[in-house]
């Protein structure tokens, strides 16, 4: 059988952003939005860490930054899900379309 | 040389006045505002006094020769090395004189309007505004330098506007305080202009310095001025016109005179003071101030011959038919500073023929006596009939003998009848026109026996004419405040003439030997009592012959009643030519040019903003979605087209 390459691991990533993309717009529940956030965060870190495999196999830097983004995704779903919960209280939805105060 | 730095005080204690009752004294000092005002005018004036003796009679004189001192100078503004604006105070026999005359009129007004303007809703603004005046006025008088005198200048226009649009709710009032105003300050458009052409090729605004360099004739500032032409006059030339242009608007000399008649709208006491004595004669103080320098100019001291000689004699036309008395004195005014004018014109410099130099000072200061008792006469007559017209007035002399003493004192003055002070100045002025030019003599014969008419026109109406028709009870003459200053001024004028002039005050600080040629004056002084005469037959006592005189001179009389018309003109001129053909079209072009560029910027801005505005929908995906394309699209562009 083949081996696996690079190529295979980037189409998945890729695939994966494109999902999150694709739901990020779509979606009008806030919850379903930060889930496609995270799907894009996820590909990034597929993308660091097969770099780091496949072109410097010695060294750690991409499995960091890998490590260094679950962090700040983790931080991030907090803050997210406090906005939520206040959009919550003030206009009883997490409907992003019920949220649209703010224009001109 | 002592020290002369206590003069600060002379002009600084009006101003203190002024600041302490223009900030406190409409509210607590209602009633002591004209003591306190008075008080500190009455320390100037001692002042004053002093240093006229000090000056005069111990030593100023070095060698038989009068000298500049500079008693106190400070840089107050540095332009350059050479041009600064000094506040200064330089003392010399012209401007001691003024200081003498200056802070004693202004204190004989002062105690004159403790009885005239007491019961005053704004007493303490009143005498608020005199102390400014004041202070303005000591200050121009005293200054080193051009600017200096510049700035002063301003303020006693400033001061005199105030005080002429005193009674404010008068419409009248309002429009003759923006008519002197507007009318000053155009004047001072040009004296401005020459100050600055003036410093331009001397190179500095001292006028010691400036003097200097422009009378000497190897000087290059001199040859620069005086061959540099524009227009086919040197500039020399236009620089002295400019700035006579400027001392001709103060001094109310024809074109510029309409604003003087209507500023007797102010209180007669402040008419007195500003308006007779002492800010009109600004002018002719400017021009002797910078006389070295008018004397090397040919064409500018012809011209203040001329707008002097002319000036005076329609003033005294026009004031021969005038029936409101303050208007008589105003144009009365007029042909006086005209005399004082064209008398610095025909004079020289130096020696006997600066008998126009002398001649113009001394009338300058016997005229400050007399015409501002004559003022503070007729205020006293207005105070008690309550009209300015000389028709509600006559037989006043039994009412109120005191006035009619004194004003019959300044008229015999000013109509040049010996011994009283005008004769001895009004003589210095004819013999220095009789020998340089002898139309100007003509004209000021002319006019001096025109001044004799009407001042006893003015004399015979108020106190002779018929019998007195003032309401019962009257308050009589008023109170010793307002007699007492009369009194003193009269004394002034009936013995002003016998201060030795000549040897106190010339154009180069020399004496000069004077004598009265009874040949020579027993012309003018027959001319005058024939004027006298006149008006005795006419308005002694009440008669029909004015009446027929005047209709017989039919058309002509009423020029010379509507002042020639000359009012009449400049509202054509402004009303019809300039708002018509420039004030309309540059307010055309204002509003549809101008505002219309501006107007076109916002609604195109406007709707633009309406149309992109739609881009900011509240939205939270679409502002993702135009992020992520905007990504793509700098990565395209990276990536593929920029490489």
């Amino acid at each position: 059988m083949n081996e696996i390459t690079i190529t295979h691991i980037l189409f998945v990533s890729t695939a994966l952003f494109f999902i999150g993309m694709y739901g990020l717009f779509t979606r009008r529940n806030m919850i379903t939005m930060l889930m496609a956030v995270e799907l894009i965060l996820n590909s990034v870190n597929i993308n660091f860490v097969a770099f780091n495999k496949y072109l410097y196999p010695g060294k750690l830097d991409g499995v960091f930054f890998a490590i260094f983004v679950i962090t700040i995704a983790a931080a991030e779903a907090a803050v997210a899900i406090a906005i939520i919960i206040n959009l919550y209280r003030s206009h009883h939805s997490i409907d992003v379309e019920d949220a649209g105060e703010l224009k001109y | 040389m002592s020290d002369y730095s206590y003069i600060a005080f002379i002009p600084l204690l009006p101003l203190a006045a002024f600041v302490l009752l223009g900030l406190f004294g409409r509210k607590y000092f209602k009633t002591f505002s004209g003591t306190i005002g008075t008080a500190s005018l009455l320390a100037s004036t001692i002042l004053s006094f002093y240093t006229a003796y000090h000056y005069f009679f111990i030593d100023g004189n070095v060698n038989g020769v009068f000298q500049k001192i500079i008693a106190l100078k400070h840089t107050w503004l540095q332009f350059s090395p050479n041009i600064s604006i000094d506040m200064g105070i330089m003392l010399d026999p012209i401007s001691v004189m003024m200081i003498v005359i200056v802070s004693f009129v202004s204190l004989m007004v002062h105690i004159f309007s403790l009885g005239y303007m007491k019961g005053e809703e704004r007493f303490a603004t009143y005498y608020a505004f005199l102390s400014l005046f004041t202070f303005s006025m000591l200050g121009l008088v005293l200054s080193t330098n051009i600017f200096q005198i510049y700035i002063f200048w301003e303020l006693v226009g400033v001061s005199s506007f105030l005080l002429i649009g005193y009674y404010f709710e008068k419409p009248s009032a309002v429009a003759a305080s923006k008519k002197a105003f507007i009318v000053t300050r155009f004047a001072d458009l040009g004296f401005l202009i020459g100050i600055l052409i003036l410093a331009f090729y001397s190179g500095t605004l001292d006028f010691g310095l400036l003097i200097e360099k422009l009378t000497s004739v190897q000087s290059p500032e001199f040859i620069n001025i005086s061959s540099a032409s524009f227009l086919g006059a040197s500039v020399l030339t236009w620089a002295l016109t400019l700035v006579f242009i400027g001392g001709a608007g103060k001094s109310a000399m024809f074109p510029l005179h309409i604003w003087l008649p209507d500023a007797m709208e102010g209180p007669t006491p402040v008419s007195a003071l500003i308006h007779a004595a002492t800010m009109v004669v600004a002018g002719v103080y400017l021009v002797a101030r910078l006389f070295p320098v008018f004397s090397i100019d040919v064409t500018a001291l012809q011209i203040v011959t001329y707008v002097g000689a002319f000036s005076s004699m329609l003033a005294a036309v026009i004031a021969c038919t005038q029936t409101d008395i303050k208007r008589v004195l105003a144009f009365s005014t007029m042909s006086q500073i005209g005399f004082m004018m064209f008398a610095l014109g025909v004079s020289k410099y130096g020696g006997e023929d600066g008998l126009g130099y002398m001649g113009s000072m001394f009338h300058l200061f016997t005229h400050a006596f007399f015409k501002s008792l004559l003022f503070l006469g007729a205020g006293a007559v207005i105070h008690l009939v309550h009209s300015n017209d000389m028709k509600d007035m006559g037989g006043l002399r039994k009412l109120m003998p005191v006035t009619h003493i004194t004003f019959l004192i300044a008229c015999l003055a000013i109509a040049g009848i010996p011994p009283f002070s005008g004769f001895f100045s009004k003589e210095e002025i004819l013999l220095a026109a009789y020998h340089s030019n002898r139309l100007i003599y003509g004209v000021a014969v002319f006019t001096s026996a025109l001044t004799a008419f009407y001042m006893f026109r003015l004399y015979y109406s108020i106190f002779w004419s018929k019998e007195a028709n003032v309401h019962e009870p009257n308050h009589g003459e008023g109170t010793l405040s307002m007699k007492m200053p009369l009194i003193i001024l009269g004394a002034c004028a009936l013995f002003a003439g016998f201060v030795p002039f000549s040897k106190l005050v010339t154009s180069d600080g020399a004496a000069l030997e004077t004598h009265i040629d009874i040949g020579f004056s027993a012309l003018p002084v027959l001319l005058a009592f024939s004027g006298i005469a006149l008006a005795a037959y006419l308005y002694k006592k009440e008669n029909d012959r004015p009446q027929k005189i005047a209709s017989s001179l039919g058309e002509l009389y009423k020029v010379a009643w509507k002042k020639f018309y000359i009012d009449e003109m400049y509202l054509f001129i402004t009303k019809k030519i300039i708002f018509n053909l420039i004030g309309r079209p540059a307010a055309w072009i204002d509003k549809n040019i101008v505002d219309g560029f501006m107007n076109l910027l916002a609604t195109m801005t406007g709707k633009i903003s309406v149309l992109i505005k739609g881009l900011q929908s509240g939205k939270v995906q679409s502002y993702a979605l135009y992020f992520f394309g905007g990504v793509i699209g700098l990565a395209v562009l990276f990536i593929y087209i920029w490489k």
